[in-house]
């Protein structure tokens, strides 16, 4: 076990990021209240995994809703505690850990300030390794976990007691609360026992987000250093160095869906590039040429900082370096290719390992 | 009929006069005061004088300015404000001031609330606001605030209750200068209502501008109405400045680039202003800047204002060029101003990119002799290395592959060499010294608007028209002549995660000032 301070809060918001792939939103709000939290509570037990006891009670807490409503609707106190407490009374026993369910944005952020305000420890997993956009495309619907009761709330005090059926459903009901709640609620769903987070969570994702996070921030101005680094610890690839010629958002089924078209620079010069995203980027192409697809992770980082750029920051003329990483191997089972892989979002070709594909390119 | 251009940077204070055909007629220099007023007379004095131009023929006087920028680094004369946030129960996470640097926040905050109200992203209440609450915390502040910031939970799309709160703190505290968060900023509420709080603060430092630039032009007789630079490349009027005088801030780059777009005439260059320490690389876009994605922090705390988007790096006329066993360093340390003492083409013992252009006579053909016994070699080897760093840095700026024009501005552009891969051709033009004072003279007004559209009710292209005439309207309430206005940018952002088609839409119309019925047309 260790804690969590002010200086960890800002690596993992910065490395959180890029492990977000362009979606789960802009760190920033997180990162405020998560360091105000910090100094008005004190730091945060983070637990890893092997730590957990098969017997406690593990609860994922997350927003859901809109990045760009969020900047504005700032979250009020209560949302971060309103529906772990509404957890509890509907279970009837104490909750013992948080977590978050997904490392990317501010959500990586959001258990912190739950468990800073409930003075409980936060475990040193997730449930995706990365952000999705989905609520079932978490490793616990992978291995047949339940994510019933769901509890959720605003900040006007509602809060929704949900028993959906299966995590699909969970995702269709709890999006349309949430619109009605005014665009971002907080949610907790997948509330498990230790035993079972232990066999389906992906461990020491904060402590990755956090590392990579350091590395960004320690190397910030010496040239690629930073992004080298960060390369090396995610066993990751640079695909290609570019700028933002055009950038094109569309609304389908309630997500941005869109392209960013690229224009290689530098060593890149005269090639053009492409990224599809769905809240978070899925495709990365060289011209009609495969480069990564979801579920492996690719990010797009500011040319200058290294700093991560997520999808609705792009913006055209931007100068980005756009890595790609593979992704955690749940994700790449039958089921975890069903789930979140090229065919899930309407594309018509088969899943193939980020490793393969840049192979096969030198 | 002329107009009157002024830029008040940190070293000079640059005139310029223009006349009705925008043509340049003439400009001058002259060095900054410390009080800056006389700098201003003294500038304009002198171009009247040079230029022979009757001074009742001077119909608009435009100033561009750094004096609020200054005011916020330097943390000086700065009001008390009281700050009002409307969006209980929402946002208070976050209070106001949150992460703001210690110095500046005791220098302005004299209280803050969150008070009942808000709007949804789709138009529907937060909750309802209270009268009683707002009108406690302006009894409670009555006497020690000198200014109110007030910002509401999306209030860009809704400015009704900002509008309602500030008329109840009139009735409490009288006519008190009121910053409303929606003339100011868009979505994003932390960093609008720091701008709005930042703009509350600097109605005293605005008044002093404009009453400076008002005696300045009435102690030379001139009669002309007065504009000020905004940070988009637009003006605003005397009136407006007074309100909001933090969209002064960050003019002067925005001037610079559009002055060098009117002293070539073209639309889509690079515009490269290269200074003694760095070069300072601007993309001019359909005549605008273009615009950086990234917040402006000013004096530590951040905003969401749009500033050009502007690549710096560490080459000037006065960078020191290093020789290390054979590996040559160029900057990024730079001699500055003291280049007249320090460079060895000045009698000085510091090597630096201007004596190495000077070697290879390119410049100061009269100073060739102090540096004659540079090696050529060497020296050539040093501006490929120059040019190299300078054609990176243009590359990473442009959006196409293909070449394009660079405008050269500013005092080092002696270094640049006449021929940069990617660049079609290399232009210095005439006046280029005073790029920025041309650029605050051109006198175009904004329109700007940003609304979300749910897209159930109309389609997209209607919801943009909507956008388009709305920012029309506000062009034409700023003072644009009808004929001139055009849409420079429309963007439109589906806001992720959400069903119900709500799209943000951005639009920004622009026109030429409209001459008003008295002026007199030569």
């Amino acid at each position: 076990m260790r804690y969590i301070d002010e200086e960890a809060i800002e690596k993992i918001a910065l490395g959180a990021a890029v492990l977000g792939t362009g979606g789960g939103g802009d760190p920033y709000i997180g990162k405020l209240i998560a360091k105000e939290a910090i100094r008005k509570y004190g730091p945060v037990a983070l637990i890893s995994l092997d730590e957990l006891k098969d017997s406690q009670i593990v609860v994922p807490i997350s927003g859901m809703g809109a990045p760009s409503v969020t900047i504005e609707k700032i979250p009020s106190e209560i949302e971060f505690t309103a529906p772990l407490d509404k957890f509890e009374e509907v279970i009837g026993k104490k909750v013992d850990v948080v977590m978050p369910i997904e490392i990317g944005g501010i959500n990586s952020l959001f258990p912190i300030i739950a468990a800073a305000k409930k003075g409980l420890p936060l475990l040193d997993a997730d449930a995706m390794g990365r952000a999705f956009p989905e609520a079932q495309m978490v490793t616990f619907h992978l291995d047949g976990l339940e994510s019933s009761p769901v509890t959720m709330s605003d900040e006007k005090g509602n809060v929704v007691v949900l028993y959906p059926r299966d995590g699909v459903w969970h995702e269709r009901l709890a999006r349309v609360i949430t619109i009605e709640m005014g665009g971002s609620t907080s949610i907790c769903d997948y509330g498990l026992l230790g035993k079972e987070v232990k066999r389906s969570a992906i461990p020491g994702t904060l402590t990755l987000a956090e590392t990579i996070g350091g590395y960004l921030l320690e190397n910030k101005g010496k040239e690629r250093q930073g992004i080298n680094k960060m390369l090396e610890e995610l066993k990751g690839y640079q695909l290609f160095e570019a700028k933002v010629t055009d950038i094109e958002r569309r609304l389908v089924g309630g997500f941005t869906r869109g392209k960013a078209i690229f224009e290689g620079i530098r060593n890149e010069q005269g090639r053009s590039f492409s990224i599809d995203f769905q809240n978070e980027h899925l495709v990365a192409k060289e011209g009609e040429h495969l480069l990564c697809s979801t579920p492996d992770l690719i990010a797009v980082l500011d040319a200058e900082t290294g700093f991560p750029i997520t999808t609705e920051r792009m913006k055209y003329g931007a100068r980005v370096v756009v890595v790609a990483f593979p992704c955690h191997s749940k994700w790449r089972t039958k089921k975890g290719i069903e789930t979140v892989g090229p065919y899930y979002f309407g594309y018509d070709f088969e899943y193939r390992p980020v490793e393969e594909l840049q192979k096969e390119r030198v | 009929m002329y107009r009157l251009g002024l830029d008040v940077g940190g070293t000079n204070t640059d005139a310029a006069l223009i006349d009705e055909d925008l043509k340049v007629f003439h400009t001058v220099k002259v060095p900054t005061t410390k009080d800056v007023e006389s700098g201003i007379i003294d500038a304009i004095a002198k171009v009247v004088r040079e230029s022979k131009v009757d001074s009742n023929n001077i119909k608009y006087a435009m100033l561009g300015t750094t004096h609020c920028t200054n005011a916020i680094v330097e943390r000086k004369r700065l009001d008390k404000v009281g700050v009002i946030r409307i969006g209980r129960p929402a946002t208070t996470a976050i209070p106001p001031f949150t992460n703001w640097p210690k110095d500046i926040r005791e220098k302005i905050e004299v209280a803050s609330i969150i008070v009942s109200g808000g709007y949804e992203f789709d138009g529907r209440l937060i909750a309802e606001l209270d009268k009683e609450e707002v009108s406690k915390f302006c009894r409670e502040i009555s006497g020690k605030a000198e200014s109110i910031a007030i910002s509401g939970v999306y209030a860009p799309v809704n400015k009704e209750q900002e509008e309602i709160v500030a008329a109840w703190v009139r009735e409490e505290l009288g006519d008190i200068p009121i910053s409303l968060s929606h003339a100011i900023g868009s979505i994003g509420l932390l960093e609008r209502e720091n701008a709005t709080i930042l703009n509350a603060a600097l109605m005293t430092t605005g008044q002093t501008v404009i009453n400076g630039f008002s005696k300045a032009l009435s102690s030379l007789n001139i009669e002309a109405e007065m504009f000020f630079s905004q940070n988009d490349g637009t003006l605003m009027n005397a009136a407006y400045a007074e309100r909001y005088p933090i969209l002064t801030m960050g003019c002067g780059p925005t001037n610079s680039i559009r002055g060098s777009a009117h002293l070539t005439g073209l639309d889509d260059a690079i515009v490269l202003d290269v200074g003694g320490t760095t070069s300072d690389i601007g993309v001019l876009s359909k005549g605008f800047p273009r615009e950086s994605s990234l917040a402006v922090i000013i004096g530590g705390v951040n905003t969401n204002f749009r500033m050009p988007d502007i690549l710096s790096i560490g080459l000037g006329g006065g960078t020191r060029i290093l020789d290390n066993n054979e590996k040559i360093t160029v900057g990024p340390e730079s001699v500055g101003y003291e280049i007249t003492k320090k460079a060895i083409i000045f009698g000085g013992d510091v090597l630096t990119t201007s004596d190495i252009v000077t070697r290879l006579g390119y410049a100061f053909e009269d100073r060739a002799e102090q540096v004659e016994h540079l090696s050529t070699e060497f020296c050539e080897k040093v501006n490929e290395q120059m040019t190299e760093m300078l054609e990176d840095a243009i590359d990473q700026m442009k959006t196409s592959s293909k070449d394009v024009p660079l405008i050269l501005s500013g005092g080092g552009s002696i270094i640049v060499s006449k021929s940069l891969k990617g660049v079609s051709e290399v232009i210095m033009p005439e006046h280029y010294g005073a790029a920025n004072a041309i650029g605050a003279a051109l006198g175009q007004v904004s329109g700007d608007v940003e609304r979300i559209y749910s897209l159930d009710k109309m389609n997209r292209e209607e919801a943009i028209t909507d956008a388009k005439n709305l920012a029309t309207y506000e062009a034409l309430k700023a003072g644009a002549d009808e004929k001139t206005i055009s849409i420079i940018s429309i963007e439109d952002i589906p806001l992720a995660y959400l069903p119900g088609n709500a799209l943000l839409i951005r639009v920004k119309a622009v026109g030429d000032l409209q001459y008003s019925n008295e002026s007199v047309i030569i």
